[in-house]
């Protein structure tokens, strides 16, 4: 039994040990970034999203740079940056799919790696992909996706198609959409989620000049309800009280 | 829009079967699909009696391999689309922040996975039984091994497959990795199998089956969780 225990207490120095020297090799190569800089940890009392500090090499290539971001509710943030800035990887981050080398973030003052499946359930994402099954349709798709956070009601569901302007393609097929149409769909998944952090991944991308302000205009209505947005994208955002986060 | 104040938020096992329900409804709306292992299935094990010498008894002695054999084989084809799809749209993304242990959703496809390409290998097992001349006695003690191995493998599966998302060409890989843990439902099926054509006592196997079968439905949806977190990265 003593045995055991000294054997796990040398397996976890080993590991300790080991990730030292990772992050050491890493600021070797670049000498640049001040990695000791440490900014103070946020007292538990603030709320929102904090991203402090934090670095993320991708291979050998070190995409970002100790990016800081303080949105505390009710703020709506533009993230922008030239291709490859890293604007993908921060939501990335952000949602606790990478996880940087270095630095941290923090949901309403509490580490997000610490919250888990907490966290995921305060967070609407939407990616490149729409996460829509072809073979379905698209209430279908949103009622699954949806369902799996909380219970839906179809007059609830009717109301977000239409908002969206795609009530009468709710019933079809998801293959027959066009790729606007399935953004608008996936739109409303994040809609209804309930999550008051929305990460939205080019937002904007295949929707014609309407759709770009009405999204414009959901965001910035749901963070003048309190909840925060972070999205990227290349165009400017249609929409009053938007922050600039730039990545270079 | 705060609608979701009011909503009742989705407990873990209503979220398991609304993933469950709806790869099932997703297997039906392509059928093709759906039925290629149990095709493969039959056509592997209905060429043996055909190309063999036509002597029953002989037949009969070999047909516990060829029928696990062919099980095992069209059980592997079906493994490789576990998580794929669900990789290239989105949806495993969506799974990782659902607010659901990511297990009780692996869990679900897993059993999913089964009922749609175990079950009908189960269901198939007497007809492809009477083509080897396998005595009718023996066919309730084959289905029940067919289904518990081939869940049996759904689960060890899942983790093969979530390990290998991030290659391209993981076919060949995800069979390397899960044939080897593969062979005790093998030995034990088989065996089950020879058993009840002889007529003794299977139990057993069967015990041994179930046995694997929990500790395989077990642990798995917690690694294949985990290697799923990682294929995100």
């Amino acid at each position: 039994m003593q045995g055991d225990v000294q054997f796990a207490g040398w397996w976890a120095a080993a590991l300790r040990r080991s990730r030292a020297g990772f992050r050491g090799a890493r600021d070797v190569s670049s000498k640049a970034v001040s990695a000791t800089f440490r900014p103070p940890v946020t007292a538990p009392t603030q709320t929102g999203l904090q991203v402090q500090g934090v670095h993320l090499w991708r291979g050998e290539r070190h995409v970002l740079r100790g990016v800081h971001l303080d949105a505390p509710l009710g703020t709506f943030w533009h993230v922008r940056g030239p291709n490859g800035a890293g604007k993908t990887s921060l939501l990335r981050v952000v949602a606790g799919f990478l996880w940087p080398e270095d630095g941290q973030v923090l949901w309403n003052g509490q580490e997000t790696r610490g919250l888990g499946d907490e966290f995921g359930a305060q967070m609407a994402c939407l990616g490149h992909e729409p996460a829509l099954k072809a073979d379905l349709t698209a209430r279908e798709n949103i009622r699954y996706l949806v369902g799996l956070r909380r219970s839906v009601a179809d007059a609830e569901l009717d109301a977000a198609f239409a908002r969206l302007g795609i009530a009468d393609h709710a019933d079809r097929p998801t293959r027959m959409l066009s790729a606007g149409q399935k953004r608008r769909a996936a739109m409303v998944r994040v809609l209804l989620s309930g999550a008051p952090l929305w990460l939205l991944d080019e937002p904007f991308t295949n929707l014609d000049v309407a759709g770009v302000e009405l999204f414009a205009g959901l965001l910035a209505e749901h963070a003048a309800g309190g909840g925060v947005v972070l999205a990227t994208t290349h165009q400017p955002i249609p929409a009053p009280g938007v922050r600039t986060l730039e990545l270079a | 829009m705060n609608a979701g104040e009011r909503a009742v938020p989705t407990g873990m096992l209503a979220a398991g079967a609304a993933t469950f329900r709806r790869d099932v409804v997703l297997a039906f709306r392509r059928p093709g699909q759906m039925l290629q292992p149990v095709v493969f299935f039959l056509i592997v094990t209905t060429l043996f009696p055909l190309s063999l010498s036509p002597q029953l008894s002989q037949l009969r002695d070999i047909s516990p391999g060829i029928l696990w054999v062919g099980a095992l084989l069209s059980s592997l084809l079906a493994l490789e689309s576990l998580f794929r799809a669900d990789l290239e749209d989105g949806t495993l993304e969506q799974w990782v922040i659902s607010g659901q242990p990511l297990a009780v959703q692996v869990l679900a496809r897993i059993l999913a996975h089964w009922t749609v390409s175990g079950l009908p290998l189960v269901a198939a097992a007497p007809l492809v039984g009477a083509s080897l001349a396998v005595p009718a006695s023996a066919f309730g003690t084959t289905m029940l091994v067919l289904g518990l191995g081939t869940l049996c493998l759904s689960g060890l599966g899942a983790a093969g497959a979530a390990l290998t998302l991030g290659s391209r060409r993981a076919s060949v890989l995800l069979s390397l990795l899960v044939l080897p843990l593969a062979m005790p439902i093998l030995i034990f099926g088989a065996r089950g199998v020879d058993l009840a054509i002889l007529g003794e006592p299977t139990r057993g196997p069967v015990l041994l089956l179930s046995a694997l079968t929990i500790l395989t439905l077990s642990l798995t949806p917690w690694a294949a969780a985990s290697a799923v977190r990682i294929s995100l990265e």
